[in-house]
């Protein structure tokens, strides 16, 4: 047994003790209920760094069974240290399944990304949150935006990327790109690119948000409606590639740059790994790839 | 005076209690199908005693209708929670829907800064086929769904429609039968009877 299994026996399924999972549960419960709306929790500390994703990991914590396949995602990768670390601790605390697969798992958990397969009705995406609060730009005490949440209040933040549009000629904000959620709360959907802002809108999965640090729980449920926010002049547009993926060929996946030498050689890929690499299995090649065989769990 | 039992295994059954619930809540009117391990606690149905062992501990407190007043002593002593008279301070009730009238306004409705801070109704009712169905919508539902649930209260449409104008304040129902839970959160709008 290696040292990290052993530092982690004597501990409770999942880490978190039944007190916390009951606290944490009840303010899922209420965030489900009221769409958009942060819920205050007692947030704990985690044997892992803030910036690793506390938040997301204390819900996927208390909601995680023994049934459950957990898949672990950072910028759309299931193998950055992050989210080997992630998957790693529950494996460990919890003994649960793991996958690569987006459509084998149960719960997702994810930092930075929407997987690129349509998530289903089955299935619950965990995101990791840093800044939960979409007006702390614009006013940074605590006790105002809850007010301008109350009241709706959302006029500042129109001002404000009217600005933008002033400015740039279009909307400067690329990722954590603000929503309004059910026709009522103005929500951050953490620092996911816009182009996956979309996928958020009548998704069949249920989704939870889990800010550590800042301690807030929040959600969309499946099949609301999740509009950005944009102008009748201005409309929201998702962030469009010119070309497509050099391994797969995907035209409509998130792609990221990849240096490929020292010469200043560089490529655009999926960003989302999984789903690289189920085109390839598939046979689609991209100008810079080549075939390859199906990818298999065991091989893993 | 023996106390009723608590899960044998309740790290487990509690999770398998919660993701019920939250499924519920999170796909308003569809019966989510579950069954409890337990058995009944005094006059509470054994899924309803197994949400409160689920959500109930000595951080919030709950409200027990009159024909479920003999529940507070297992679900006191098996929780650490407190039972409170005024429904408007509870976190979470409990209420028999064939012996006692619901009244959605007397519970914590909660706070235009803390919506949050409102009461969780957990509402008993038998399975009985019910031929009744009310039109809903709202997120959770894709375009539109039926409720079905036996022995609402005549004004029901109404309490809920009062219910739904005081959002994002306003209460969250669970209707409990020996099979499935129901979840009814307050985002979620009657239109009328399916014809
Ligand atoms: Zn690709």
């Amino acid at each position: 047994m290696s040292a990290t299994a052993e530092n982690y026996r004597g501990y409770n399924f999942a880490y978190l003790d039944e007190q916390t999972k009951r606290m944490i549960r009840r303010a899922i419960l209420k965030a489900i209920a009221i769409p958009g709306y942060q819920v205050p929790f007692a947030s704990r500390e985690m044997p892992m760094p803030y910036g690793w994703g506390t938040g997301g990991v204390q819900v996927t914590a208390a909601i995680l069974g023994p049934d459950d396949i957990l898949k672990v995602i950072d910028q759309g990768a299931d193998d950055t240290t992050n989210a080997v670390s992630i998957r790693q601790f529950f494996e460990k605390t919890a003994g649960v399944q793991t996958t690569t697969e987006t459509g084998k798992a149960t719960i997702i958990q994810t930092r930075h990304r929407i997987p690129e397969a349509t998530l289903q009705d089955h299935q619950v995406l965990v995101y990791q949150v840093p800044i939960p609060e979409p007006l702390r730009f614009l006013e940074p005490r605590e006790t105002e935006t809850r007010t301008m949440h109350a009241l709706a209040e959302y006029g500042l933040m129109h001002v404000k990327l009217y600005e933008d549009i002033a400015q740039h000629g279009h909307i400067a904000k690329t990722y954590d790109y603000p929503v309004l959620v059910a026709e009522r709360y103005v929500m951050a959907p953490s620092p996911i690119p816009k182009f996956d802002n979309p996928k958020m809108h009548q998704s069949g999965a249920l989704q939870l948000f889990g800010a550590g640090r800042e301690k807030r729980i929040y959600a969309i449920p499946p099949h609301t409606e999740v509009v950005s926010l944009d102008f009748e002049d201005h409309p929201f547009e998702p962030t469009k590639f010119t070309e497509p993926c050099a391994l797969c060929g995907a035209l409509d996946s998130y792609l990221d740059e990849v240096i490929t030498d020292d010469k200043g050689g560089r490529m655009f890929v999926c960003s989302d790994t999984h789903h690289c690499e189920s085109r390839r299995a598939e046979g689609h090649v991209g100008a810079l790839g080549t075939p390859i065989t199906p990818v298999t769990e065991a091989a893993e | 005076m023996t106390i009723a039992q608590g899960f044998a295994e309740p790290v487990r059954e509690q999770q398998r209690t919660f993701r019920a619930v939250m499924d519920a809540l999170s796909r308003p009117t569809a019966p989510t199908p579950y069954s409890s391990s337990l058995g009944k606690a005094g006059p509470l149905q054994a899924n309803a005693y197994a949400i409160a062992l689920t959500l109930l501990d000595f951080e919030v407190s709950y409200h027990l209708a009159p024909s479920l007043a003999e529940a507070e002593r297992h679900l006191t002593f098996q929780t650490g929670s407190r039972r409170v008279n005024d429904a408007g301070q509870a976190q979470f009730a409990f209420i028999d829907l064939r012996h006692d009238p619901l009244d959605l306004a007397a519970y914590a409705q909660g706070e235009p800064d803390y919506p949050d801070r409102s009461t969780t109704v957990v509402a008993l009712c038998d399975g009985a086929p019910e031929s009744k169905k009310l039109v809903c919508r709202g997120p959770g539902i894709a375009a539109s769904s039926t409720l079905s649930v036996p022995g609402l209260p005549a004004d029901f449409v109404d309490q809920w429609q009062a219910n739904g104008t005081r959002a994002p304040l306003g209460i969250d129902l669970l209707f409990v039968m020996p099979e499935a839970i129901i979840g009814l959160p307050r985002s979620t709008r009657i239109f009328g009877e399916a014809r």
